[in-house]
């Protein structure tokens, strides 16, 4: 694991997050690298949702949630800054594909400019369509954007979503379980996606599905009740893991 | 792909922010809102306390027991003003009891009609026909029953019902049709809607597996119904019921036209063809001619004896809604 | 001996349903016989004078003299204007509240208290909101206690709750995941109630605001006690005494010796439902409309 503060994309450091007085993140720390594709696994209620929940500050808006720690994004803490500011530049995409059903496509994935800064229409056009190439949905949907979000399928749907969050022009993508919903087909898409998406984007992605991790991810992070069990590069872990729960759960002894 | 970037470089982000007073400023005004709504309840107890406290003061308990709403210039007899609340609530209370009699069980047989046996197609635009029903305004009920219902009532159903039924002792006197009766029938009518549609609500909440026990079992249409769906709709039909008691108590238009308003009134209605008042038609009657600040403190104080009532009746009843509805997942309310 | 009692009872099942059919029955009766009658006396009275003129003197026809119809042109502005105050005032002031209650308090405690506080209200008898606001321009300020704003104000205490109610109801049909897909998108927090929530509940906002104004419409106990006596000349001014149409149906139901009055108290009558019924099957056609049209149908 490089230290080296060049490439690290998000230091979380000892973070904890609370719903009241239950602890769902336990003094958690993690160095997420730049443009690469960092997966989170671990059995359900391992705390991983609501890790990356804590990273674009998401997790704090429920009523009695707490977080301790810091996040890190370039060195910012982003626990002192705006908190809309910081979902700006950390965008999410999540496990129901969720287009605002009253807009069209456009309309969905124009909706972070058209909310957010004040844009003359050619320039959102351009934003529109390149961060629908980016989601590759362009070509399905080029001579159809005025046509209601809610007619597409569920994979187009959330690819989609994701392009709404592209055009809001984040530094980091957030992805949490982003696959569950859709079938086999359109889970590949989504991955051969994610793996264009690199190369722009710092992705992290929480997964339930080990074999999903071993496609996409570069780096993995196994998560187990809260806290943060081992973390590596993707082929090390699966294949060499340094910890023994870490092997239990990916022979499937659990979870 | 990306040989054309429409993206603005990052040091010119467009992360710059709106100013920050846009949020704080909306969640005021919709603040504002709120306090406005909770400050409206609290300023209607203390504006009616404060507008009784005349009458309060120089009256005390006896306003509650008087039986007279005199000013002393018509009242030769006894001395001072006098007035009490005593007779009026009595008005209430009888025409709104009244009231329930005659609206319960046609709302119940019309809410037991419309979920259980009813052709499913009459279902929707027969229950939104009754709900037209609560659409018109109380004075058009008032004013229908004035020129329509009551020489019916005069002519027709109330010598019917002296000759029949005087052995009670209450249908004594002439009928003149604008009397406790036919302020009650009306009642009835503008009650009717509110108890149907929180009845048909209930009712229609009954999981069909209850009624299926019961239809297994060999009952009879009527059976299931009684024995399955009634009681399980129950706190339902009795919190939509004491609701229906609260709109009739505070209704005024419609009773303050058909229901005679003497100047004088016995302590309480001696037949069901009396004229008398009720508090709300009192209110309607002698608001625009109290002759002094005693008789509008006391006004008020009589308003303010309407407003605990109705209020502490609708907190029951939606206490009754709330809680039956929770535990039964039943829909609107 | 059981087959006599199963009979009895199927007997008896039978009553009953035909008893509770028969209850529709007698239920509707009220409802057709009232329309009926406005709709038979009141269109007597519809012409164009009817709309265009002012309420006339008193006047018992008797031999030689016939009665001037006159019209119903006074209380129908006054309605109008009576309600349109009204509208503006509650209407800001209940969405503001469910907005706050729905977007901002969401699941604490105060949310319930508001819920609650404007159910409470809405059980209020309309008598009282009249000698609510009579006596608190009583107290503070005694030129305005007769006067078309003092009957607005009285409109607006029984608007409140209903509109708090049902915008409330409809934000809360928003599902949770928009407000979510927003915020991760790092649009504020105001935006996100007005331009995505609101908009979004629009159609059940507007129906709750257009069934407010139909119950304000149709009120007149409140404004008996503060609007005063402006029916037979010309609207001065929102401080001036003023009229209604629910207000002349009053005037003129109890004083129907004089023909004339009688006639124009149907007349106005019929109007009145026909506008309250105007009122809510609009809001009901904008509703499909606007969902529609959202959709992104045509």
């Amino acid at each position: 694991m490089n230290t080296d503060a060049g490439s690290v994309k998000l230091a979380i450091d000892h973070l904890s997050a609370y719903y009241g007085t239950v602890r769902g993140v336990e003094d958690v720390s993690l160095r997420i690298p730049p443009q690469q594709v960092t997966a989170i696994i671990g059995p359900s209620g391992c705390g991983k949702s609501t890790l990356i929940r804590c990273l674009n500050r998401l997790h704090e808006t429920l009523p009695g949630a707490r977080v301790e720690g810091q996040v890190l994004l370039d060195g910012e803490n982003l626990y002192d800054l705006d908190p809309t500011l910081v979902r700006r530049r950390v965008g999410m995409v999540f496990q129901k594909p969720n287009p605002f059903a009253t807009m069209s496509i456009y309309g969905n994935v124009s909706a972070p400019l058209r909310f957010n800064s004040r844009m003359p229409r050619e320039e959102m056009d351009r934003i529109v369509v390149q961060s629908l190439k980016r989601a590759a949905l362009w070509d399905e949907v080029r001579d159809r954007t005025d046509a209601p979000a809610t007619s597409l399928s569920g994979g187009q749907q959330q690819r989609l979503c994701i392009a709404r969050s592209l055009a809001a022009d984040p530094e980091v993508l957030l992805m949490d379980e982003p696959c569950s919903a859709l079938d086999p087909i359109a889970t590949a898409k989504i991955e051969e996606l994610i793996a264009q998406l690199k190369k722009d984007y710092t992705v992290v992605i929480v997964t339930h599905n080990m074999q999903q991790a071993a496609r996409v991810a570069d780096s993995t992070a196994f998560m187990y009740l809260g806290k943060l069990v081992e973390f590596g590069p993707t082929e090390q872990l699966f294949e060499r893991p340094r910890e023994r729960l870490t092997e239990a759960y990916i022979t499937g002894r659990f979870g | 792909m990306d040989s054309d970037n429409p993206f603005p470089p990052p040091s010119s982000r467009r992360h710059r922010r709106a100013p920050k007073w846009a949020d704080f400023t909306f969640l005021l005004l919709t603040g504002w809102g709120a306090v406005l709504v909770l400050a409206l309840l609290v300023a209607l107890f203390v504006g009616f306390y404060i507008g009784s406290q005349t009458a309060i003061h120089q009256l005390g308990f006896r306003f509650l027991t008087n039986t007279v709403w005199l000013a002393a210039t018509d009242n030769p007899v006894l001395p001072g003003n006098v007035y009490g609340v005593e007779p009026v609530l009595v008005g209430t209370l009888l025409t709104s009891a009244l009231a329930l009699l005659l609206a319960i069980p046609l709302s119940m047989g019309a809410a037991i009609f419309l979920t259980q046996q009813a052709p499913l197609s009459i279902r929707g635009p027969v229950g939104q026909l009754i709900e037209l029903l609560a659409a018109i305004p109380s004075v058009i009920y008032g004013f229908w029953g004035l020129i329509v219902l009551v020489p019916i009532m005069r002519a027709n159903i109330e010598p019917a019902l002296a000759s029949g039924l005087y052995w009670t002792g209450w249908f004594s006197g002439t009928p003149t049709g604008l009397d406790v009766l036919t302020a009650s029938v009306v009642l009835a009518v503008m009650v009717i809607p509110t108890i149907t549609a929180i009845s048909r609500d209930s009712m229609a909440a009954v999981p069909v597996s209850q009624k299926e026990a019961a239809i297994s079992l060999g009952a009879t249409d009527w059976e299931v119904t009684r024995n399955a769906v009634l009681p399980y709709a129950r706190g339902g039909v009795f919190a939509g019921i004491i609701l229906g008691l609260g709109r009739a108590m505070g209704e005024t238009m419609a009773v303050t036209m058909v229901i005679g308003n003497p100047s004088y009134l016995t302590p309480y209605p001696t037949s069901l063809f009396s004229q008398y008042q009720t508090i709300a038609s009192l209110l309607a009657t002698r608001f625009a001619e109290y002759s002094s600040p005693l008789e509008l403190s006391s006004l008020i104080e009589a308003g303010l004896v309407l407003l605990l009532i109705t209020l502490a009746i609708n907190v029951v009843a939606r206490g009754v809604l709330s809680r039956f509805q929770r535990g039964r997942g039943v829909g609107r309310e | 001996m059981s087959l006599g009692l199963h009979t009895r009872r199927r007997l008896f099942s039978h009553t009953m349903t035909l008893l509770s059919g028969l209850a529709v029955v007698v239920i509707l009766v009220p409802l057709v016989a009232v329309i009926y009658e406005a709709a038979v006396q009141g269109s007597s009275a519809f012409s164009w004078t009817f709309l265009t003129q002012r309420p006339p003197i008193a006047c018992t026809p008797h031999l030689g003299v016939s009665c001037a119809l006159g019209g119903v042109y006074t209380p129908f502005e006054g309605t109008l204007i009576l309600v349109g105050l009204a509208s503006l005032v509650a209407i800001p002031i209940g969405i503001g509240a469910a907005i706050f209650t729905v977007e901002y308090a969401k699941e604490r405690r105060i949310a319930r208290v508001i819920s609650t506080t404007a159910d409470v209200l809405s059980g209020l008898p309309s008598i009282l909101a009249g000698v609510f606001v009579f006596s608190l321009m009583f107290q503070y300020d005694k030129p305005l206690v007769y006067s078309t704003i003092a009957g607005s104000l009285a409109l607006s205490v029984l608007m409140i709750p209903i509109v708090v109610r049902t915008c409330e109801e409809a934000l809360r049909t928003v599902p949770e995941s928009v407000r979510e897909a927003a915020l991760a998108l790092g649009i504020p927090r105001w935006k996100i109630a007005t331009r995505i929530v609101l908009v979004a509940a629009l159609p059940g906002v507007v129906t709750g605001a257009m069934l407010s104004v139909a119950r304000a419409a149709g009120e007149s106990a409140p404004i008996l006690l503060t609007i005063g006596d402006g029916c037979f000349h010309p609207l001065e001014g929102v401080t001036q005494q003023g009229c209604a149409l629910a207000l002349w149906i009053f005037i003129g139901a109890t004083n129907n010796a004089y023909q004339n009055w009688d006639r124009l108290a149907w007349g106005a009558a019929l109007l009145l439902i026909l506008i309250i019924l105007a009122i809510s099957l609009t809001s009901r056609f904008s509703l499909n409309r606007l969902v529609r049209r959202m959709k992104g149908g045509p």
